[in-house]
């Protein structure tokens, strides 16, 4: 109940102005709101500025100086543009100051760390459905691991697998992988448990092995769960290699770009790095729709 | 693997030990000897229907005591023998049997939580065993025991962080950003222009990683718990609005049709069919949220705090390599998020017993 619930949430809607407008408004307003935010939220700095240089200033003086400080409380919505267009496209890629660069650096994670949650949360699906001392055992625990802050467990993660030789990109990839599991193997126990009992009785009829009812009824019967919980595992994957980047000292990813600029007051780099988080973030989840779709058109679905 | 198996398995494996060497002699060791036999009796006993409880979990018990005492005589941990891991693995498969039996037992009730509870402290116990034996250095792992020693002696410390970070920081931001989802998504609802604007926008919020606000919120709103119940307002906040507008499009048509055929109002149809009909998206969002409150609030305290919290706690313990401290407050965060979780699943269940999940 989870993961779909969440995912299946928006509705079919038909028409592409009936979709842009309501959107369009909602995202103006809150431009909007923005800019006079950044004004309420600056103004005491630029004053205090304004009286120290012992300068008479007016109320245009004031928003106009309120969004352009270089280490603004709030930052108006064209700096960040600005520092985000400045960091992604006229920065060389492999510059320590490319946006691009730190993404790529997490998003390796990211997806080193989906793969192995998945696969982890799929054996465990398996194995629950299966055995009934696992279901009754192990799924409370499972439940009850998603309740260990993860943040916590990051460094000495990363102490216990760089001890043992492991460093760089699988310390976080190992965090990715223990907050995504946990939605595939809720959403599989549930898919794999979707088939109805007179399916499942007409292979017991056919003496169908449980390997062939696995292969042959439940696999298939759970590809919709499968993805919706991809979709919620890839985005958690994310925010577990960006949480992982936090602790650990590492030198690149958007992790280490918010660390840095929230020790150095660096709001802008800060937000511009929280916006190529959520582009990254929708452009994975978008990339596993895609990915469902295939399959769906694979199988015969209507789409 | 079938009941034949894991006992068979179960006393092989221990009765193996004793061709092992099991760092030092049997004979020197007699209480642990008894144990071990006894241990060994009874893993291949039969476990029938009236007395198989009690024989399994003497079993368990006294099988579980003889790696204890093993590792506890003189020589160096570390250099546990061989048979102590034959014995262990025999334990194991004990435990395994032991699991399965009670995973008969009916599934309501205080029955439900006895396999659990045996297999967390079946992992516990391992957990400490495998520490001890191969000497696995504090820093990397602590053992369990030492955990809670820790957790015994600096109680007074660990309560006001659990204070700071829990009642205050979670509890508050927790009822906001529930609270402030569940109204916008009644609003967005009544709205339909506000509803198609938001949904897509908070499918978009969904794929964004929240917690980068959090340096964000604490440069606003201070170092005090007030930033960290900010990041768990705005945590919370948009999974409940969503399972709260599914919830609200959950009633049917037909007893739509029905309360519009009794001439009933907007708010009498709100109030008497369509939220007790979303009540199960919602809990559904509040138990999603207690753990993410509780993960956000410690993930904001790594941005700036007073000099108490959970998160701060793990932070400043960590920098000085005093695990056992950090493996303390992760146990005891863990434990108040499942408790959280826990208390609102009993709520679900009280408000909501006539879902279908519920009448199995």
């Amino acid at each position: 109940m989870t993961t779909e619930a969440v995912l299946l949430a928006a509705p079919p809607i038909t028409g592409i102005g009936h979709r842009i407008v309501p959107v369009a408004a909602i995202l103006a307003l809150l431009i909007a709101v923005w800019y006079a935010a950044a004004v309420w939220l600056n103004a005491p700095q630029v004053v205090e500025r304004f009286e120290s240089d012992g300068k008479s200033w007016n109320a245009r003086q004031l928003i106009e100086a309120s969004w352009s400080m270089e280490r603004p409380v709030l930052p108006a919505p064209h700096q960040i543009a600005h520092n985000f267009v400045e960091t992604v496209f006229e920065t060389p890629i492999d510059s320590k100051r490319s946006l691009v660069y730190h993404a790529g650096v997490t998003v390796s994670a990211t997806l080193l760390g989906f793969v192995f949650g998945t696969v982890l949360g799929v054996l465990l699906a398996v194995g629950i459905v299966h055995s009934p001392v696992l279901d009754r055992s192990l799924l409370p625990w499972i439940i009850a691991s998603q309740t260990v802050p993860i943040l916590a467990i990051a460094p000495m993660v990363v102490v216990v697998l760089g001890s043992l030789g492991f460093v760089g990109l699988f310390p976080k990839a190992v965090i990715s992988m223990y907050l995504c599991f946990f939605p595939v193997t809720i959403g599989m126990v549930k898919g794999l448990r979707s088939p109805d009992p007179l399916q499942l009785d007409l292979m017991r009829s056919y003496s169908a092995s449980h390997a062939q009812v696995l292969h042959k009824l439940r696999w298939p019967a759970a590809t919709d769960f499968l993805f919706a919980s991809l979709k919620v595992a890839i985005a958690t994957s994310l925010v577990g290699a960006i949480v992982g980047e936090l602790p650990t000292g590492a030198q690149a990813g958007l992790g280490a770009r918010l660390l840095s600029g929230s020790y150095y007051g660096q709001t802008i780099q800060i937000w511009s790095a929280l916006i190529m988080a959520s582009i990254v973030g929708v452009a994975l989840v978008a990339l596993v729709g895609v990915a469902e779709r295939l399959v769906a058109r694979h199988m015969g679905r209507p789409t | 693997m079938t009941q034949l198996g894991t006992r068979l398995a179960a006393a092989a494996l221990m009765a193996a030990s004793f061709v092992a060497p099991v760092g030092g002699s049997w004979l020197a060791r007699p209480a642990t000897l008894v144990c071990a036999l006894a241990a060994i009796l009874g893993a291949g006993s039969r476990w029938d229907a009236r007395a198989g409880v009690a024989v399994g979990l003497i079993t368990v018990v006294v099988g579980a005591a003889v790696p204890l005492m093993l590792l506890d005589g003189p020589g160096p941990f570390g250099a546990a023998a061989p048979g102590i891991w034959l014995f262990l693995a025999g334990w194991t498969f004990a435990v395994w049997r032991m699991l399965s039996m009670f995973s008969r037992l009916p599934g309501r009730g205080a029955g439900a939580l006895v396999a659990p509870a045996l297999f967390g402290v079946a992992l516990l116990y391992l957990w400490q065993v495998l520490v001890v034996g191969f000497a696995v250095p504090q820093v990397l792992l602590p053992a369990p025991c030492q955990v809670g020693h820790v957790l015994a002696t600096q109680f007074d410390v660990f309560w006001l962080d659990f204070r700071q970070t829990f009642l205050k920081a979670v509890l508050a931001g927790y009822a906001i950003g529930c609270g402030a989802g569940f109204l916008v998504a009644v609003i967005a609802d009544r709205v339909p222009f506000l509803g198609r604007g938001l949904l897509p926008l908070s499918g978009l919020v969904s794929a964004v990683p929240i917690v980068g606000i959090a340096p964000i919120l604490v440069m606003w709103f201070g170092f005090d718990w007030h930033s960290k119940a900010a990041v768990v307002v705005v945590v919370t906040f948009f999974p409940m609005l969503v399972n709260t507008l599914t919830g609200l499009a959950a009633a049917d048509a037909m007893q739509r049709d029905l309360m519009h055929s009794y001439a009933a109002s907007y708010a009498q149809t709100l109030m008497k069919l369509r939220l007790p009909a979303a009540l199960p998206f919602v809990f559904n969002a509040m138990k999603i949220n207690s753990t993410l409150a509780l993960i956000a609030a410690i993930v904001a305290e790594f941005f700036g705090s007073p000099i108490l919290g959970l998160g701060f706690r793990i932070s400043a313990e960590v920098a000085r390599l005093n695990v056992d401290v950090v493996w303390a407050v992760i146990a005891i965060a863990a434990l108040a998020g499942s408790m959280f979780y826990g208390v609102i699943a009993l709520v679900e269940r009280a408000a909501t017993f006539w879902h279908p999940s519920y009448r199995a």
